[in-house]
């Protein structure tokens, strides 16, 4: 069986391997880090999944407040943790 | 239980205050709230700090009122979000540039620091600002606060005091040293103050406006903006009387998001948001800042300012000599709120006054309706 395509997004600085046609906070969770942090400092992740409950939120290429449960991975795309 | 020394009818910040004041000088004070303490124009509004030039009268009082804010700045707790922010007066060409000046010397008079930017200082001071401005008036004294806690606070430290908060009713009537709420029962108390902001419901012929705003808050955005911004054509606008209007009025908040303001609609009394203005006055906003067209809103929300034909609140006594009022602080209710406290509890305690305070006594409305003719 012939692997499937993968490609680079940096994640917090570290490039990381996923495959194409992932959405980008499966691999923000992939790569054990949180798509953004709460007033508090507490950690958050996807939640809903479907874009409706703003938890996955991330900075993408440089744009803060990505739905990232909404997004597909680009080569050599950027992602932050949204602080 | 009945009985009170000062019964408040209205749990606003400013009858939080008043509260606060009244218990903390030793009387027995109650209070009446029909809904949620802080929960009225208290919560709508944008807690900004600011001492106002509009009139004498009213830079005595937001002068007055913000030296209070400072006293307690150490001893509120952090949920009232107290930042010692600044204003900065935007001026957009040379003839606000005019105005930056004047406006210093007023100031000046009153003993209110302010500093004069020039084109590149306000640059530097704000770099999310559009390029060109003329310049601006830094008044680094002003602060931000976020009013529904700071009221939540005065009452806390009412009640520590003593004080007696009787929620769920409306007060619906007052005779002399008589309170009548909804379910027909009454309290009696030896003085009486009136701090039910929009309700007219005690004194329905009282002079007072509904003034519409809106406002709208963003995502968190950090260090976008480090003070807080207002359009020196503000002044312009916020004093047409008849027309609707919106101004350049921007807020930084603990959190990163950012308070947008600001409209003014007259004869509006609908608490939905008004598409047509709110686009006027994001646009507006984004004609300073054009940033923020990239910026996500996650909020809009309406509130009402209560304004006086001459845009005085009403502090003190009324014709009726157990019944006081404190009302009518259109934009200004959140600065002025302890400045209003302590000059009630100066006259129920016989205490001079640090400020005069004839420009704000109720008295004065028979007379504007003899003007008025
Ligand atoms: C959009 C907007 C922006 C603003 N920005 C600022 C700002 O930056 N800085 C500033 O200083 N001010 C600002 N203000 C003004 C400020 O919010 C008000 O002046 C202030 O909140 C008024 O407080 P209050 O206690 O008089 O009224 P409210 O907060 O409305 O309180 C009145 C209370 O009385 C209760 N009540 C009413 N009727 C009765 C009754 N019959 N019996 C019992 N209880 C009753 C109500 O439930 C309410 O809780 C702004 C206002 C708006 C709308
Ligand atoms: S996980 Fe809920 S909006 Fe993305």
């Amino acid at each position: 069986m012939a692997k499937p395509p993968t490609l680079i997004v940096h994640i917090n600085g570290r490039a990381t391997t996923v495959d194409a046609g992932s959405v980008v906070s499966a691999a923000i969770l992939a790569a054990g880090v949180p798509c953004r942090l709460s007033i508090s400092g507490a950690p958050r992740s996807a939640l809903c999944g479907m874009g409706i409950c703003f938890e996955c939120r991330a900075v993408v290429d440089g744009i803060p407040h990505c739905r990232t449960c909404q997004l597909v991975c680009r080569d050599g795309m950027t992602v932050g943790t949204q602080r | 239980m009945n009985s009170f020394d000062v019964l408040i009818l209205g749990a606003g910040i400013i009858g939080c205050a008043c509260a606060r004041e009244c218990a903390q000088a030793g009387l027995k004070v109650g209070i009446v709230e029909v809904n949620i303490p802080g929960g009225g124009a208290t919560a709508a509004g944008m807690g900004h700090l600011v001492v106002m030039d509009d009139s004498p009268a009213q830079l005595a009082l937001t002068r007055y009122s913000r030296s209070l804010w400072q006293e307690l700045m150490t001893q509120l707790p952090p949920t009232v979000e107290y930042e010692n922010r600044g204003t900065i007066w935007v001026a957009a060409d040379e003839e606000e540039m005019a105005e930056v000046h004047a406006k210093q010397n007023i100031y000046a008079s009153a003993g209110v620091d302010s500093i004069v930017l020039d084109s590149a200082a306000i640059a530097s001071e704000e770099p999310e600002l559009r390029a060109g401005l003329a310049g601006g008036l830094l008044v680094p004294d002003d602060a931000v606060i976020y009013p529904p806690t700071a009221a939540a606070y005065f009452l806390a430290e009412a009640m520590q005091h003593g004080a007696l908060l009787l929620r769920g009713h409306a007060a619906v009537k007052t005779g002399t040293g008589v309170v009548t709420l909804d379910d027909g029962s009454t309290l009696t108390s030896g003085r009486i103050i009136l701090a039910t902001g929009a309700d007219k419901t005690i004194l329905p012929w009282l002079p007072l406006q509904k003034r519409k705003g809106h406002l709208a808050i963003t995502d968190r955005y950090p260090n976008f903006l480090r003070h807080q911004l207002v359009e020196l054509g503000y002044l312009k606008s916020a004093h047409k009387i008849t027309e609707d209007s919106v101004a350049f009025n921007i807020q930084p908040r603990t959190t990163g998001q950012l308070l947008i303001g600001s409209s003014r609609q007259y004869g509006n009394e609908y608490a939905a948001a008004d598409n047509a203005i709110l686009r006027e006055m994001l646009n507006r906003a984004c004609n300073y800042m054009p940033a923020l067209a990239h910026l996500s809103a996650i909020r809009v929300w309406t509130g009402f300012r209560v304004a006086t034909p001459d845009k005085l609140p009403y502090i003190g006594p009324t014709e009726d000599p157990t019944l006081f009022l404190a009302m009518g602080f259109e934009g200004l209710g959140i600065t002025n709120a302890p400045g209003a406290a302590r000059l009630l509890a100066d006259e129920f305690l016989n205490r001079q006054s640090e400020i005069d305070p004839t420009p704000y006594l109720p008295s004065r409305v028979a007379r504007m309706e003899v003007a008025h003719g």
